[in-house]
C-alpha cells in the first residue's frame, strides 16, 4: 500500500532541475503590467497631502491609484473589514499601503513608488505592551478571561509562589518566495494566481474588489516557495490589486515584494509579555497559576482574536491544571498587523507554562524533568486504535477537554533512555565545574498540542477525483501545496484506495474552480481533512466500480480487491487501467467528489469551554547547548527528538517537518530578533539584519525518531498532524540555554527570548548577581 | 561599445553593453526565461540565486543577484538548468538532494543544488561554511547536509567544467585592463564608481535603486588581484578576493584566516575583496580590525603616484576616508606572519552576519611582559578604530589578570558605541573588553569559544 512509504516530494524533481514553477515564473502575456505600493513612512497619523505627481510621470507608470480611485471594498482583512487595501485618511503603521503604482516594469513600479510626496498629521505611535495598556488600546472589549477552580485561594494556600514575567519575540515568516500574484482578465471576471495559503479566501476578497460574485473569480495555485502561516491572509493585499488592475484595465497585473517591502508591510508572529503567578507544593506540583497574557498585535485585527485564543488554548501545554486562571490581552499597536504563524498563539502560550517549570525547578532546586513529571496529565491506559476509557482519574484541561490520548510519559521515558539524560546531565554539571567560560545546558520539554480549527465551522474540505479511462487518476482537494508535502501525502492515500502506485496519481494547482469554500491550508490541518476527502471520493469511485465488476462477474461488491495495480474480481484479475476502461464502458461514473467534517467537535470560545480539538499530538525534545559567558555567544550541540506523527502516512515526509520545525522554532527564541526603533520603524527588514537559522546553526548531532503508535482518533489512515507540533520542540533550546545561564550563579538567571548572545549575557549577570 | 561575451551553460552568449548595472539575475529571468535561478532577498543573503561561475581562476558559487553583466564577460556562467546532463540525466548534486529528501517548498534549492554542484567540482567538503550562504527554512538543513555528505568526495560529472579558453570575448567593456589603466581612467572620471566584487555596490542598486551614470569595473585589473611576498611583508592587492586572501593566509595568519571563514558567505567572499572591503569605508567590514592589529600599511594610487600610510589613518571619520577624487586603494600590506594576532567576531549568528562587534587583538608579550599592543575594533565607532587607551594601559605591564582587569575600564575611554538593531551600546563595550579577558584566557589555554566545543 502506498500509504507509510517514504516517497520524496512530488515536486523533488522539478525543485531540483529549476522547473518548478512559482508566481514569478509563470510566462507572462504580452502587456502585462506590474504593480508596487507607495507605503507610510510614519507610525500613526492623519494624511494631509499626497502629491503622486512625480509618481505619474515617471518612467513606465501607467497609472497610479488611491483609495478613492477603488470601485467597490477597499479591504484586505481576513476577519472583520478593518484593513483597507490602501489608506482612508490614516495610517497606522510604517509600511502601511498608501497608493498602488500600475508600471510596465517591476523595476519601474519599485522606482515611480518612492517618489510619492505624503504629508502628514503625526501622532504618538503606540509600539509598546505597556503604551497599549495605558492606551487601552485593543481589540475585543477588554481582556478574555477564562478560570477553573479556585486559583487565587489555592495559590494563596501553596507552600511556595513563584512568579515572573516573561517577553519573547515575534518571528518573521521569512518564507524564501516573497508575496506574490497575477491576475489576468478573463471574460466575466478574472483568474487570479497566487502564493497563497487560502485560496478561497483570495477569491472571496477579489470578489468583494471588483464588485462581482465569488463564481467570477478563480483562484489558482500550484505551490508556495513556503508560508507557515504567512500566506494565510498576507497575500490578500497583492492579489486584490493584482484583480483590480486586471479588471479595470484589461491587462495582465502581477506583483510581487521586494524582500525589503515583504518584511515592512506583512504581520509577523505575535510578540508576547506573559505574567505568571504559580502556587505550587514542595515536588514543584502547581496547586494553582494564573497566566496573564499580552500579545501585541499590530495595527488591524487579522487573526489576532484566534491567535491569542489558541495562545491560552496551550496554557497549560502537558500539564493538569486544576485551579488556573487565563487572562488574555490583545493589544492594538502601530505596527505591522501580526497575523498567523506556524503554532498561531500556541508556541506562545507552551513556553509560558514551560518557563514557569523551570522557574518552579530552579527555585524549589528540583529537577526539572521531575517537577514537569510531576505535572502531566496521566497517560491514557490503552494507546493504539484503542476506544479504552481514560484513566480512572478524570483529566480535563483548563477549558473542559477530556485528555484522552495522553502519551507523553511514556513518550517522555523513552526518549530519556534513548537521549541518555541522566548521564548527559552529569557530564554537564561535570563540564560546568570544570570550566570558568564556557558552560553547558540541557533540557528536555514535552509538547501536546491541540489538532483541529478552534474556528469549527473550518474544520471541512473537499475534493475532486477523477479515474480517467487509462487508469490514470487526478485529483484536486481544497490544500494548498506550500513544501509540507500535503500533495505527496493525498496522492498516497488516493493511490492507497485504488491500490495502485502513488505515480498513477496526479495533483494539479489548487483552484476554487474545482473545489469549492476551501479552508485555509493551517492549523496542521492539511492532510488530516483533505485526505479524508480524498479518501471519500476515491471510496464513492472505487464502490462504483466495484459494484459494476461485480455485477459483470456475478459476485458481491465486498469481494472486488484492488491491490498491486490489479483488481480482483471472483476468480478474474485486471490490470486498474483495465478495469477502469471497462467501467467507462460500462458508462459508471469515474468522477466524484469528497467531503471531510472532522467529527466530535464543540467549543465555545466565549466561555472557553467545550472541545476546541479533535485530538493532541505530542513529542518531545532532549537540548544540550554552550554559551559563552563572556559575550553570550551559544550554540546549539545535539538534539535528540521524539515524536508523535500517529501511524505516518510518510516518514520522511514528516521526519523533513519534524527537523524543519524544531529548527524554525529554535531559530525563534534565538537569533531571530525583529527589532522596531522609536518610531514605529522596522530595523529588521532583509535577511542582512534578521537572522533566521543557517546551516551550522542545526545541532551538531541530530536524532529524529517517531513514536511507534497510530492515532487514538479516526484520522486518515491514523496518521497525525505533523505542521505545526514540532515546532515547539525548539523550547527545548530555549530551556537548555536558561539551564546553562543558572550554572553561572546563585540566582534564578531570567532569560528573556528571544536568547540572542545579549539576551544570554544579560541573564549570567543576573544568575551571578 | 563592445558587447559583453560570455558562456551560458556551455553556449556563447553577447550582451549589448549598454547596462553596465543590469543584474545577471534579473537579466537571466527576464531577459532569457530562466526562471529557474530565484529571487529571494535581492541583496547577497539568501543564495537562492546561486550560479557557478568559471574562469581561469577557476569555478566558485557567486550570487546572481548582485552579480553585474559586464563582470561576467570572458567568463562562464551556469544556472540550474545548465546543470542536467546532455541526455537530461540530473546531476549529482540533483539526484542526492531528491534521494535525501532535501527539499520542501524547494525555492532555496536551486541555489543550494549550485552551491553543492560547485562545491563538488572543487572538491570541497566543509560544507557548512560552504552553504552558510544559502537559507532554507523548510527542512533545518539536516536533509540537505546529508545530500551533500552523499556526494562528497565525488568526481563531478564530464559535462560539468567550463572552459573559457576559446571563448571569443573582446576587451572587456567598462573594465581597465590594469591598476594603471584604471589610475589614468580614474584621474580622469573622478566621480566614477569603481566596482570590484559588488557586493556592497550591488545594493545601491537593488535596493537603493540608485543610478550609477559612470562605472568602472575592476575585475580585469589582474595586477591588482596578486599577493606578493615584499620586504615588508605581504603585499595584497585590491582586487584579491576574501575567498583568495583566505587560503593565502591560511598557513601564516590563521587567526586572520578563521575570521575571513566566517567573513560573510562562500558567494560573497568569492566576489568581495579586500580593496572594497577598505575602501568603503564601513564600521562594520571584518577585515580592517585585523589588518589595523596587524599593522597594516594602506597603498593608494592616484594616476602614477602612489602613497602609503598606516591603515587606521585611511579612516577619518563615519563615512569619511583619506582618500582624494581619482585615487584609489591598490594594495595592503601585511606583516609575513602576525602569530599573536587574534580576532574574535561576533554577531547575532555565527555565519554570514554583519559584526555586531569584531576585535582584534595582537599583543606580543616578551618573558612575562606585554611589550607592544595593537588592538583594533569594527562596530565600536563610527570607524575602525584602534583602541589606544587600552592599548597604552597593557603596554609594559605583566602579562596577568590583574593587568588586563585593570585595562578594562579604558575601553570606555576608546569607545562610545551606538544601539542599533545588532546590540546595544552597553552590551558592546561591555563584551568588547570581554574580548581582551577571553584572549588573555585563550592564551592560557582555557576553552573559550563555543565553535570549538564537541558534542
Amino acid at each position: 500500500m502506498s500509504v507509510a512509504k517514504p516517497l520524496p516530494h512530488d515536486s523533488a524533481t522539478l525543485h531540483v532541475t529549476g522547473l518548478a514553477r512559482y508566481i514569478d515564473d509563470l510566462p507572462l502575456p504580452a502587456n502585462a503590467l506590474h504593480l508596487a505600493f507607495g507605503l507610510s513612512t510614519v507610525a500613526n497619523g492623519e494624511i494631509t497631502g499626497i502629491d503622486l505627481a512625480a509618481v505619474r510621470a515617471a518612467p513606465g507608470v501607467v497609472a497610479v491609484w488611491t483609495a478613492e480611485d477603488l470601485p467597490f471594498a477597499n479591504d484586505v482583512s481576513p476577519s472583520t473589514h478593518d484593513e483597507p487595501l490602501l489608506a482612508t485618511g490614516t495610517v497606522h503603521y510604517v509600511g502601511q499601503p498608501i497608493f498602488l503604482v500600475v508600471a510596465t516594469s517591476h523595476g519601474a513600479a519599485r522606482r515611480a513608488a518612492r517618489k510619492g510626496r505624503i504629508d502628514y498629521d503625526e501622532r504618538p505611535a503606540l509600539l509598546t505592551v505597556d503604551q497599549a495598556l495605558a492606551a487601552d488600546s485593543r481589540f475585543e472589549g477588554g481582556p478574555v478571561i477564562w478560570t477553573r477552580g479556585e486559583p487565587a485561594t489555592a495559590i494563596a494556600a501553596a507552600p511556595h509562589v513563584i512568579e515572573g514575567s516573561f517577553e519573547m519575540g515575534g518571528q518573521e515568516h521569512f518564507y524564501l518566495e516573497g508575496q506574490a500574484a497575477l491576475a489576468l482578465p478573463a471574460e466575466g471576471g478574472v483568474v487570479v494566481q497566487s502564493s497563497t495559503q487560502h485560496p478561497t479566501e483570495i477569491q472571496h476578497k477579489v470578489a468583494e474588489a471588483i464588485g462581482l460574485p465569488m463564481h467570477a473569480v478563480r483562484v489558482e495555485c500550484r505551490r508556495m516557495g513556503g508560508g507557515f502561516g504567512g500566506k494565510e491572509s498576507q497575500g490578500n493585499a497583492l492579489a486584490v490589486s493584482c484583480a483590480l488592475v486586471a479588471h479595470l484595465l484589461g491587462r495582465p497585473a502581477k506583483m510581487r515584494y521586494d524582500r525589503d517591502d515583504d518584511m515592512v508591510i506583512t504581520g509577523k508572529r505575535h510578540d508576547f509579555r506573559i505574567d505568571y503567578r504559580a502556587g505550587v507544593d514542595a515536588k514543584g506540583r502547581v496547586l494553582g497559576i494564573e497566566f496573564r497574557q499580552f500579545a501585541r498585535c499590530g495595527w488591524s485585527q487579522d487573526l489576532s482574536l484566534p491567535v491569542a485564543d489558541r495562545a491560552m488554548l496551550h496554557a497549560d501545554n502537558a500539564y493538569r491544571l486544576d485551579h488556573v486562571r487565563i487572562e488574555s490581552h490583545r493589544l492594538k499597536t502601530n505596527t505591522q498587523s501580526a497575523t498567523a504563524y506556524r503554532g498561531f498563539g500556541g508556541p506562545q502560550g507552551m513556553i509560558g507554562i514551560e518557563r514557569a517549570m523551570d522557574h518552579i525547578a530552579a527555585v524549589l532546586r528540583l529537577d526539572p524533568l521531575a517537577v514537569r513529571r510531576a505535572n502531566f496529565y496521566a497517560d491514557a491506559p490503552a494507546l493504539v486504535g484503542s476506544t479504552a476509557q481514560p484513566s480512572a482519574e478524570s483529566q480535563t484541561t483548563p477549558y473542559g477537554m477530556e485528555v484522552e490520548d495522553f502519551i507523553l510519559n511514556a513518550l517522555v521515558a523513552k526518549l530519556e533512555t534513548s537521549s541518555r539524560l541522566a548521564e548527559r546531565r552529569r557530564s554537564v554539571a561535570q563540564w560546568n565545574a570544570a570550566n570558568a567560560i564556557l558552560k553547558k545546558g540541557i533540557a528536555l520539554t514535552p509538547v501536546k498540542f491541540g489538532i483541529s480549527f478552534t474556528l469549527t465551522h473550518l474544520n471541512q474540505a473537499g475534493a475532486l477525483v477523477h479515474v480517467y479511462q487509462d487508469g490514470s487518476i487526478h485529483l484536486n482537494h481544497g490544500g494548498t501545496e506550500m513544501g509540507q508535502g500535503l500533495f505527496r501525502k493525498v496522492a498516497q492515500v488516493a493511490a492507497a484506495a485504488f491500490g495502485v502506485g502513488a505515480e498513477t496519481v496526479a495533483i494539479t494547482a489548487t483552484d476554487t474552480g474545482k473545489v469549492p469554500n476551501t479552508s485555509a491550508t493551517a492549523a496542521s490541518s492539511g492532510s488530516d481533512l483533505n485526505g479524508m476527502a480524498v479518501k471519500a471520493a476515491c471510496d464513492t469511485i472505487r464502490a462504483r466500480m466495484a459494484e459494476f465488476l461485480a455485477r459483470e462477474h456475478q459476485t458481491q461488491p465486498a469481494k472486488v480487491r484492488f491491490e498491486d495495480g490489479r483488481v480482483f474480481v471472483g476468480g478474474a484479475e485486471m490490470r486498474f487501467a483495465e478495469a477502469a476502461a471497462r467501467c467507462y464502458q460500462g458508462r459508471v461514473s469515474l468522477s466524484s467528489t469528497g467531503f471531510y467534517a472532522t467529527p466530535k467537535l464543540s467549543w465555545d470560545r466565549r466561555a472557553g469551554r467545550g472541545r476546541p480539538f479533535y485530538y493532541f499530538a505530542y513529542g518531545a525534545a532532549v537540548s544540550e547547548v554552550v554559551i559563552d559567558t563572556l559575550t553570550g555567544e551559544n550554540r546549539i550541540l545535539r538534539t535528540d527528538i521524539l515524536h508523535d506523527a500517529g501511524a505516518s502516512l510518510n516518514p520522511a515526509i514528516d521526519i523533513g517537518q519534524i527537523e524543519g520545525g524544531f529548527v524554525q522554532g529554535a531559530g525563534w527564541l534565538t537569533t531571530e530578533e525583529l527589532v522596531w526603533d522609536d518610531r514605529g520603524r522596522l530595523r529588521t527588514h532583509a535577511p542582512s539584519t534578521y537572522k533566521i537559522p543557517a546551516c551550522s546553526d542545526r545541532p551538531r548531532v541530530f536524532n529524529v525518531a517517531l513514536w511507534d503508535g497510530a492515532n487514538r482518533e479516526e484520522t486518515i489512515y491514523r496518521s497525525k498532524a505533523v505542521g505545526e507540533p514540532p515546532f515547539m520542540l525548539g523550547i527545548s533550546v530555549f530551556s537548555a540555554l536558561a539551564a546553562a545561564c543558572a550554572a553561572c550563579g546563585p540566582n534564578y538567571p531570567d532569560l528573556q527570548a528571544p536568547a540572542t548572545a545579549e539576551a544570554v549575557l544579560a541573564a549570567v549577570k543576573k544568575a551571578r548577581g | 561599445m563592445n558587447e559583453i561575451a560570455f558562456l551560458l551553460n556551455g553556449n556563447p552568449v553577447s550582451v549589448r553593453a549598454d547596462a553596465p548595472t543590469r543584474t545577471l539575475l534579473d537579466w537571466l529571468r527576464e531577459t532569457r526565461g530562466l526562471t529557474g535561478t530565484k529571487e529571494g532577498c535581492n541583496e547577497g543573503d539568501c543564495g537562492a540565486c546561486t550560479v557557478m561561475v568559471t574562469d581561469a581562476d577557476g569555478t566558485r558559487a557567486l550570487n546572481a543577484c548582485i552579480l553585474f553583466l559586464p563582470q561576467l564577460h570572458g567568463r562562464a556562467v551556469r544556472t540550474v538548468e545548465g546543470l542536467t546532463g546532455p541526455q537530461g540525466e540530473m546531476h549529482p548534486a540533483q539526484a542526492a538532494m531528491v534521494d535525501h529528501h532535501g527539499s520542501q517548498c524547494g525555492f532555496c534549492t536551486p541555489g543550494f543544488v549550485m552551491s553543492l554542484a560547485t562545491a563538488q567540482a572543487n572538491g570541497a567538503t566543509d560544507h557548512d561554511d560552504l552553504l552558510a550562504g544559502n537559507l532554507c527554512r523548510c527542512t533545518g538543513y539536516a536533509p540537505i547536509l546529508r545530500a551533500a555528505e552523499a556526494i562528497a568526495g565525488t568526481p563531478a560529472p564530464a559535462w560539468i567544467g567550463d572552459e573559457v579558453a576559446d571563448l571569443a570575448a573582446g576587451p572587456a567593456p567598462f573594465a581597465p585592463a590594469s591598476a594603471a589603466e584604471l589610475a589614468s581612467w580614474y584621474q580622469a572620471h573622478p566621480d566614477a564608481t569603481l566596482i570590484a566584487g559588488a557586493t556592497d555596490v550591488g545594493l545601491w542598486v537593488t535596493k537603493q535603486l540608485r543610478d550609477l551614470p559612470e562605472v568602472a569595473f575592476l575585475h580585469a585589473c589582474s595586477d591588482l588581484k596578486r599577493i606578493e611576498s615584499t620586504a615588508d611583508g605581504l603585499r595584497i592587492g585590491a582586487g584579491v578576493t576574501i575567498a583568495a586572501l583566505r587560503k593565502a593566509v591560511r598557513e601564516s595568519h590563521p587567526s586572520f584566516a578563521e575570521l575571513l571563514r566566517r567573513f560573510a558567505s562562500e558567494q560573497v567572499r568569492g566576489a568581495a575583496t579586500i580593496g572594497g572591503n577598505i575602501a568603503n569605508g564601513s564600521p562594520i567590514g571584518d577585515a580592517p580590525p585585523a589588518l589595523i592589529a596587524m599593522g597594516a600599511r594602506l597603498t593608494l594610487r592616484r594616476g602614477e603616484a602612489r602613497r602609503e600610510i598606516p591603515l587606521e589613518d585611511f579612516f577619518l571619520d563615519y563615512g569619511r576616508q583619506d582618500r582624494a577624487p581619482g585615487e584609489f586603494v591598490e594594495a595592503v600590506t601585511i606583516p609575513a606572519t602576525a602569530p599573536a594576532l587574534a580576532c574574535y567576531k561576533l554577531s547575532k549568528r555565527f555565519d554570514q552576519d554583519i559584526s555586531a562587534v569584531c576585535g582584534c587583538f595582537n599583543l606580543h608579550v616578551s618573558g612575562s611582559t606585554i611589550d607592544s599592543a595593537r588592538i583594533a575594533f569594527g562596530g565600536m565607532a563610527g570607524i575602525p578604530k584602534r583602541a589606544a587607551t587600552v592599548e597604552a594601559a597593557l603596554t609594559g605591564q605583566p602579562w596577568t589578570l590583574a593587568t588586563i582587569e585593570a585595562a578594562l575600564p579604558a575601553f570606555a575611554a576608546d569607545f562610545a558605541p551606538l544601539t542599533d538593531m545588532r546590540a546595544s551600546a552597553g552590551y558592546r563595550l561591555e563584551t568588547a573588553a570581554n574580548m581582551l579577558l577571553r584572549h588573555f584566557h585563550e592564551r592560557q589555554g582555557q576553552p573559550v569559544s563555543v565553535l570549538e566545543v564537541a558534542p
